[in-house]
């Protein structure tokens, strides 16, 4: 299959400049810088890209919601505040591919007009940190980033601004408020930041993995991309694929893709003596999949939905038979009630109040009408916020008790965790001890 | 008692004023800076970073309590942050949690007496597919197993 997103992923010193050109990179700023703004974003719009960040918005789209000549600047603001459970797909794109989406975010800041671009990159990432500003260095030593690009009359400016530690700046009004130097908390919407964002000017976030396929889109063409992948879901999608499973990693597949051979052919299957329970296929805030939907559905946009749960980040969490899912749940409410940023009462009390409640399940203390309760507090989280946090654990609550709730009976009829103690002294995979400390072999099994 | 930054410091501010459009937006990684400088962000910290950027006290306060990565008490020397969500926990991390805490002699949020090492529970990493993971001050390490936990705390002096 071609790879557009990580063609590069197994070369020696992939995130370096003289790699990237070697294989063709910075080549297509050329043909950019030829093409007028509105041109490309014609483009980017035939091309049926779509956000890869989970919302899964037309690129193109929201790119064309941005005035044309408005009297101050416009912005460009990266997302790479990666940090929904599950999903570790941006850090290997930063890490590397850094230069893939440098060239991508020219491209995006020449269609919308933009001549400052940050890059918000989540706090915790050091290595992906280092790669991203090493590479910038590189691009404006060699004239792709800065004052008339490449000698053209387009000039754009692009700098690192680090998170420090909130889930929510991944939201994008959170993002604008952390880059203006403010709590990171979401705005009410409208306005739209295309219209009002970043200091008040029109600005386009996209993610990460969004741009870093816009070279090939340009390069080949809007065609190509949509020969790709479903007539809806087109083009490729990085899945990050975790729990225990033979190879977790990075994969890139085409959109529409299924599930059950994804697992098998590209994650090698359950580790030996794992049996397949469940799995979240796009973040943790997406709603679970039973091990027999695992077998009906495909990797896009329209099926995932059809199937009641969502492609979100592709952050794909496989959870084998003796791993409780209450206590799966209670993990993800620990962080969602953790990660509420405290602006909106339904989600500020709602997913403590979650939290408490699993956490008496799961201890064995908790009784019948503790369930209809979780899904009444849901119910009043979902689609009463600023933002979707609150949707986000809302989302899992109701899926895990429609789907599993003969587990949350069973804590509740015997008085504990039937999964507690045999997983925590046996379940638990083991790695060889004789692995070095990481950093070398990380994502080898790209 | 008045903070300064040093010269480097300043010199760094300066740099870093340059990419925004006003001084309050500086306040991330201003704050960064100060934590490398002075350790914490003690209350004399955080009011001098309000001095240089020309903001109040209450705003930097109330942004520094907003982000985890700002430590607004002491940490060690080495901060061992340990991965407590999903994908981590089905790998075995809880049971590296347990053995963190039981090694150090820690619970989460303390520092051992000699000021060595602070042990934190932390949200996901984005190591879902290495782990289970913790990450000690810049560092992340991978694949945790007790034997690799005694062998990277040993290996720290």
């Amino acid at each position: 299959m071609e790879t557009i997103l990580t063609p590069n992923f197994n070369l020696p010193d992939s995130h370096t400049l003289p790699v990237y050109e070697k294989t063709g990179g910075y080549k297509t700023l050329h043909k950019l810088l030829k093409m007028r703004p509105d041109e490309v974003i014609e483009e980017v719009k035939k091309s049926g890209l779509r956000g890869r960040g989970g919302a899964g918005f037309g690129t193109g789209l929201k790119w064309s919601f941005v005035p044309k000549d408005p009297p101050g600047p416009r912005y460009l603001c990266v997302n790479a505040d990666e940090g929904e459970p599950g999903t570790f797909k941006d850090r290997a794109l930063l890490e590397k591919d850094p230069h893939r989406l440098i060239e991508g975010s020219v491209m995006c800041a020449y269609a919308i007009g933009a001549a400052v671009g940050y890059i918000y990159i989540r706090g915790e990432f050091d290595l992906p940190y280092r790669r991203i500003e090493a590479a910038l260095q590189e691009a404006y030593q060699k004239g792709y980033l800065g004052k008339n690009i490449l000698g053209s009359p387009f000039s754009f400016d692009l700098y690192t601004h680090q998170g420090a530690g909130a889930y929510i700046c991944g939201e994008e009004t959170a993002l604008l408020n952390s880059i203006e130097g403010k709590r990171g908390e979401p705005r009410i919407k409208p306005p739209f930041p295309a219209i009002s964002g970043l200091f008040g000017a029109p600005t386009v976030i996209n993610n990460v993995e969004t741009l870093s396929a816009l070279p090939y889109i340009i390069e080949k063409g809007a065609e190509a991309y949509a020969s790709i992948g479903t007539p809806k879901s087109t083009g490729t999608k990085l899945f990050s694929v975790s729990g225990p499973v033979k190879k977790p990693g990075v994969y890139e597949v085409p959109l529409g893709y299924p599930l059950r051979k994804f697992l098998d052919e590209y994650a090698g299957g359950l580790m030996e003596g794992k049996i397949l329970k469940a799995v979240i296929p796009g973040g943790s805030s997406v709603p679970v999949l039973t091990a027999q939907e695992v077998e009906e559905v495909n990797l896009d946009y329209e099926s995932l939905q059809e199937h009641g749960s969502m492609l979100g980040s592709g952050g794909m969490i496989v959870i084998p038979d003796d791993f409780c899912m209450v206590h799966a749940l209670e993990i993800l409410a620990h962080f969602y009630s953790h990660e509420s940023c405290g602006q909106c009462s339904p989600c500020r009390e709602g997913t403590a109040w979650i939290y408490k409640i699993l956490k008496r399940l799961e201890k064995g203390q908790g009784t019948p009408e503790d369930l209809d309760l979780l899904i009444d507090i849901s119910n009043g989280m979902a689609g009463q916020t600023i933002c979707v946090l609150s949707d986000a654990l809302a989302m899992p609550v109701k899926s895990f008790l429609a789907k599993f709730k003969n587990e949350f009976e069973e804590h509740i009829s015997l008085g504990y965790c039937p999964h507690r103690a045999s997983f925590r002294t046996s379940g638990a995979p083991t790695y060889l001890s004789s692995d070095q400390l990481l950093w070398s072999p990380r994502f080898q099994s790209l | 008692m008045i903070l300064k930054f040093s010269k480097n410091s300043k010199t760094k501010i300066d740099e870093i004023l340059e990419r925004y459009p006003n001084k309050q937006a500086a306040t991330l990684p201003v704050l960064f800076i100060a934590q490398r400088e002075f350790g914490h962000l003690s209350r004399e910290a955080m009011e001098a970073v309000a001095k240089i950027l020309e903001t109040s006290y209450a705003h930097v306060y109330g942004v520094a309590t907003f982000y985890t990565l700002y430590n607004k008490k002491p940490v060690g020397k080495y901060h061992v942050q340990i991965c407590g969500n999903l994908s981590c926990s089905i790998m075995g991390g809880e049971n590296i949690q347990e053995y963190l805490k039981k090694k150090l002699k820690l619970n989460f949020g303390e520092t051992t007496q000699d000021g060595k090492f602070t042990l934190s529970s932390v949200e996901c990493l984005a190591s879902c597919g290495t782990g289970p993971a913790m990450q000690i001050n810049e560092a992340y390490y991978e694949k945790l197993t007790p034997e690799k936990v005694d062998e990277i705390l040993n290996s720290l002096k």
